[in-house]
């Protein structure tokens, strides 16, 4: 994948650099880490377009066939101040979970933060192959 | 004393037995409680909320009670097994000694990832997937396919300099050791192994690969090395946190276990060398 590997060199690169200065300068290492700097392969103009570039404002939702998989997201009402959201992959749900930084993970990338809602169920479709999610245990 | 020992030293013999004493907490029913438990953490634990696995200062004591539990449990089948590490600054491609079909077995198939050599291969081996996120009842891996490489030595050396064990907001947004070592900032040791690794490493359910005891096992080497490094530092925080877990409070799901209990790991086991 080179656009995730080109993501993760600049990544590094960045954080490398944060590491280095974090006693001096540590709310620039803040910025520098934060949504915008997520690996985020599944990233297009497209959600950027309608999530906006800052990772806290996630916009109304999304509803598209993404590789044969009707990908569908939402703020979940009960948790909207802390950033809930739904994700569902074919009706089913997909477990996510929003970070301090505003990028999101789910059960299926739980140790890879991507920086949209949108990107995380991308990336949950890619990993699927075809397979559905079991329901929420 | 049990002596936890590198994987690429292991001898036939304590690979065998490794791999038996797995395969039988999983022929018995004991193996998947682990999958669940740590599914529940891993989703159960936020930035925000209460945070006790994963996100938190309590990530490392409460890996080492996990491991020190499952290898406990192995030693019920086996008393002569410990839990091997992995040390994937140096044993960092995907024709190691660990991916042999004698011990974990190799990278999963191009065409949908399923591991198909080693003990855990499947489907209809020894290694169906009972707890598991998707349709998809056989191990996966994608070695070297969600990142391109495992961290390096110098990655970890410049993680076990950092003085200080953790930091406030105590969580995934945090300065520190803990948090560098997590993953969620800076060069990202253990979050970006399990990426690596792929599958169902990539899961909250990454239990389900049997290289998460080993991986975990280095984590909790690599612990004890900054201790050793830095003996004028501690567990932090030390005073009642909301959400976290302080220095002499107990940890779910055990209730019986504080993070001051898991300091000394040489009460439990020793490492065969130091980092």
């Amino acid at each position: 994948m080179p656009e995730n590997t080109t993501e993760l060199t600049r990544r590094r690169m960045l954080q490398g650099a944060g590491v280095a200065l974090s006693a001096a300068a540590g709310l620039t290492v803040i910025g520098l880490t934060g949504p915008a700097a997520a690996a985020d392969p599944a990233h297009t103009e497209a959600d950027a377009a309608h999530d906006g570039h800052d990772g806290h404002d996630t916009g109304g939702g999304f509803d598209e066939v993404y590789r044969g998989r009707r990908i569908q997201g939402r703020p979940a009402a009960e948790h909207q101040h802390h950033g809930g959201w739904t994700v569902l992959i074919d009706g089913q749900e997909l477990h996510a979970m929003q970070n301090a930084d505003g990028t999101w993970i789910s059960v299926v990338n739980h140790y890879q933060p991507y920086r949209t809602p949108r990107a995380l169920a991308r990336a949950a479709v890619t990993d699927l192959q075809g397979a559905t999610l079991l329901p929420i245990g | 004393m049990a002596v936890r020992k590198n994987q690429a030293t292991l001898t036939p013999k304590e690979k065998r037995d490794f791999v038996a004493a797995v395969l039988e907490l999983k022929r018995l029913g004991r193996y998947d409680a682990y999958v669940s438990t740590h599914n529940r953490f891993i989703t159960g634990d936020t930035d925000n909320g209460e945070r006790t696995g994963h996100r938190s200062p309590s990530f490392l004591p409460w890996h080492r009670k996990f491991l020190l539990q499952f290898e406990q449990d192995l030693q019920s089948v086996n008393r002569d097994v410990t839990l091997p590490y992995w040390d994937w600054t140096a044993d960092r491609t995907t024709d190691a000694s660990l991916w042999a079909a004698d011990l974990l077995g190799g990278n999963g198939r191009s065409r949908d990832g399923q591991v198909t050599t080693g003990p855990f291969a499947g489907p209809g081996g020894k290694w169906p997937l009972a707890v598991r996120p998707d349709s998809r009842d056989f191990l996966r891996r994608q070695l070297g396919a969600g990142v391109s490489d495992l961290p390096t030595r110098a990655d970890v050396e410049s993680v076990l300099a950092v003085t200080t064990y953790d930091a406030a907001p105590w969580n995934s947004a945090s300065d520190g050791f803990r948090n560098l070592m997590e993953g969620w900032r800076g060069v990202n040791l253990h979050n970006r192994v399990h990426v690596w690794v792929g599958g169902l490493m990539s899961t909250g359910m990454s239990p389900n690969d049997p290289v998460f005891w080993l991986h975990h096992c280095f984590i909790d080497k690599l612990w004890a090395e900054w201790q050793r490094r830095h003996p004028e530092q501690g567990y932090l925080p030390t005073a009642a946190t909301r959400n976290v877990v302080a220095l002499n409070y107990t940890m779910k799901p055990w209730n019986d276990t504080t993070p001051a209990d898991m300091l000394d790991h040489t009460k439990f086991y020793t490492y065969d060398n130091p980092f």
